[in-house]
């Protein structure tokens, strides 16, 4: 293994490791925009400029690997004086309309630009011009004029998604990033261009104009529009609630996660967030009664709730868990089905349509937990309890999230099968046909409101954290599990998640020796898990090239 | 304090022949001032509204949007303004103007001038010279907090002031005024 210098500090790095890399490692920043670590080195930006001693002159950082011996320098004078005037140079053409540009706060050339560049422009020529605010597909927004030409969104579609849409057109300073003709960026990862992007030449059209960046608040969290799990920051805006037409999720980023994401997302996922701010949120408990609907206090709702748990014989009362509800829901629920010995219970709801998986991370399975529900063992197929609801035999059924009028069965079969039920309570972050039929609906906070964790495919058990307060009164579930349990003579493992999760690695084996702190940011897997890790993107199979 | 100042009545007489030879040196002068000496004014009592003193030009007052030249407001939404405001009294929502050179526009521009310090930073952060407190308006009041909401049309309808700070538009009032 190499054992090179960087500013004086001495590092032994993988043979093949860049400086940048092997820099970064030591903390070392070295300003680049083409370089990027999931693509191909480019070397188009010229920015990541090094001394390495007996080099005549300064060396491009990112296609140079460490070699034993070397000796670098990332701040000599002669360095500093190379990064001025490629600043210089990309900004030339660069239209400096910070002010409009949606990536101003987020933007490396105006970070760079502080940092290295020449305050005192030389350039007296009228500025290239070229397209403005043009669409590229259904999410990205192309400004020619902003673009520095580094190519990443160029090599992101040929090496991560192997589509191939975006290409560089003309020469000289009249090049311009564009689509080739007759095709549009509507992959299912067209998104990530912009979040690779350097500067603000690709933006969000979600995002565009929203809020400013300024006013994110960024927490660590999971996606959940499918069960991969893939990593992501939510940035919500609280500061300013007159923008955005009052949504608080602005939108999702990826977090790098080696094992299930790396650097990406898909666009599903990306934008899975809008039932969070949508009018249809359930805000207060509601009791229905043949009068209508009334709101009632949570102390009514739980009340309610419990007494219709203990009213009904257990044989009679049926659950439907969700693979939406987290790990400490789950295991809630488990113990409210235990004090009173209720069996009938299940979590698999046929979906209307079949999905697929995609040839990256996107799965079929569209839920984010459905591993967890059947570790926890809240039986599967609902296709049974659906049968017992129809024969007359279930007088009491508790719906999580579910919409079953709007599930693979016949719903008008599943409309006669509700009639029968006397009581029907919901549980749910938002309002469907099912709610509306519900006696008893409790809201319930959605996954950004509230903390806990979520068991992906492959048995991957990863922490979400709390980034917004929930709206209204809605609780977690394992917060109003543990109010109805109370109600019902038993006693609540805690009030907080972390005492549920507790709970749950004592209870079942797979999450023994689990913390919160064990699981850290990345997750860990279940005993007894294998990781497949990340697929290898299509741009990079062999039959990409063939 | 010595004897004399203690016993409070010579005090008291030099009290009043002080203010008493004020009030008839005055009265003398304005009874000269109303029968045609010109030259001879008076204690300094501007009569405030009919008269007004001159502000000066860098006086702070009522804000204004300026326009372009077809009368669209030269403001891009950029919320450098409502970021630096330390009052948290703009609103801006912002959005697509036809124009891709132009790209950004406020959709909505509204200053609450029941919580606006007056401090002058949003001027001094814009980057388009979109937003002025040039108008020499200072009189505008309200009975109800939303009347003291001024709108982006409001706003663009008023003109700057004249040299000596005399106001060349009316006071506006808001369309949510309700008193």
């Amino acid at each position: 293994m190499p054992k090179l210098t960087i500013d004086g500090k001495e590092i032994e790095v993988e043979a093949g490791t860049n400086l940048i890399e092997a820099a970064r490692r030591l903390g070392i920043e070295v300003p680049h925009y083409c370089y990027h670590p999931g693509l191909s080195i480019a070397g188009q930006c010229r920015l990541c400029m090094v001394d390495i001693e007996k080099a005549p002159r300064p060396t491009i950082a990112c296609n140079t690997t460490a070699g034993d011996g070397m000796v670098v320098h990332t701040d000599t004078e002669r360095v500093r004086d190379t990064r001025r005037s490629i600043m210089e140079f990309h900004l030339i053409n660069h239209p400096l309309d910070c002010p409009v540009c949606d990536q101003a706060g987020e933007c490396w050339l105006q970070i760079y630009y502080m940092k290295h560049g020449l305050y005192d422009p030389r350039m007296v020529d009228e500025k290239v011009h070229k397209p403005k605010a043009v669409p590229l597909g259904p999410h990205v927004m192309l400004d020619a004029e902003r673009c520095i030409l580094c190519s990443r969104c160029v090599r992101f579609c040929d090496e991560i998604t192997g589509t191939g849409e975006l290409g560089i057109f003309h020469r000289g300073d009249h090049s311009e990033i564009g689509l080739f003709p007759g095709r549009d960026l509507e992959n299912n990862y067209s998104a990530n261009v912009v979040d690779i992007c350097p500067v603000g030449a690709l933006t969000d059209r979600d995002f565009r104009f929203q809020v400013r960046v300024w006013y994110l608040d960024t927490t660590k969290s999971i996606c959940t529009g499918c069960a991969r799990g893939c990593n992501v920051d939510v940035h919500v805006n609280r500061r300013r609630p007159h923008h955005a037409e009052g949504r608080r999720v602005a939108r999702l980023k990826p977090r790098f996660n080696a094992e299930v994401n790396a650097w990406w997302l898909c666009d599903i996922g990306r934008y899975h967030f809008d039932f969070v701010d949508a009018a249809t949120r359930l805000t207060a408990p509601v009791r229905r009664n043949p009068g209508g609907p009334a709101d009632v206090t949570w102390d009514e709702a739980v009340a309610g709730v419990a007494d219709a748990l203990r009213r009904y014989p257990p044989e009679q009362v049926a659950v439907l868990a969700s693979p939406q509800m987290a790990n400490e829901d789950l295991i809630a629920l488990r113990r409210v089905l235990e004090t009173r010995g209720i069996r009938e219970v299940a979590f698999d709801v046929p979906p209307t349509a079949l999905a697929k998986d995609d040839d990256f991370l996107l799965r079929a399975d569209r839920t984010p937990n459905r591993r967890g529900a059947t570790l926890i063992g809240l039986g599967g197929d609902a296709g049974g309890l659906m049968a017992a609801a129809r024969s007359g035999r279930i007088k009491c059924l508790w719906v999580f999230h579910h919409d079953l009028l709007a599930a693979g069965w016949p719903a008008a079969e599943v409309s006669r099968a509700l009639g029968r039920i006397e009581t029907v309570i919901f549980t749910g972050t938002n309002a469907n046909a099912t709610s509306e039929r519900a006696h008893w609906v409790l809201p319930a906070a959605a996954w950004v409101e509230r903390e806990g964790t979520f068991t992906n495919f492959e048995g991957r058990v990863q922490r979400f954290r709390t980034a917004l307060e929930p709206l209204g009164q809605a609780l977690p579930e394992w917060e109003l599990l543990g109010r109805v349990l109370v109600g019902l003579g038993g006693t609540a493992a805690g009030r907080r998640a972390e005492h549920w999760f507790r709970e749950l690695t004592g209870a079942v084996d797979a999450f023994a020796g689990m913390s919160y702190q064990s699981l850290g940011d990345l997750g860990r897997l279940v005993a007894g898990a294998t990781a497949s890790g990340l697929p290898t993107p299509p741009g990079q199979r062999a039959s990409a090239h063939a | 304090m010595n004897l004399g100042q203690r016993f409070y009545l010579r005090e008291v007489v030099a009290g009043v022949a002080l203010t008493a030879g004020h009030f008839f040196r005055n009265m003398g002068k304005h009874i000269a001032h109303a029968l045609g000496r010109k030259d001879a004014r008076g204690a300094v009592t501007i009569q405030y509204p009919e008269e007004r003193r001159p502000y000066s030009p860098r006086l702070r007052t009522l804000h204004r949007l300026v326009r372009r030249e077809d009368g669209s407001p030269r403001c891009v939404a950029c919320m450098m303004c409502e970021t630096v405001c330390p009052a948290r009294c703009i609103y801006i929502v912002a959005t697509e103007h036809p124009n891709p050179e132009i790209e950004k526009m406020p959709e909505r521009f509204d200053i609450d001038l029941g919580k606006c310090v007056f401090c002058g930073y949003c001027v001094e952060a814009c980057p388009e010279d979109a937003i002025r407190m040039d108008t020499g308006i200072l009189e505008f009041s309200s009975y109800s907090r939303l009347g003291m909401i001024y709108t982006k049309e409001t706003l663009l309808a008023l003109e700057p002031a004249t040299a000596d700070g005399k106001p060349t538009s009316p006071v506006p009032i808001p369309a949510t005024r309700t008193v």
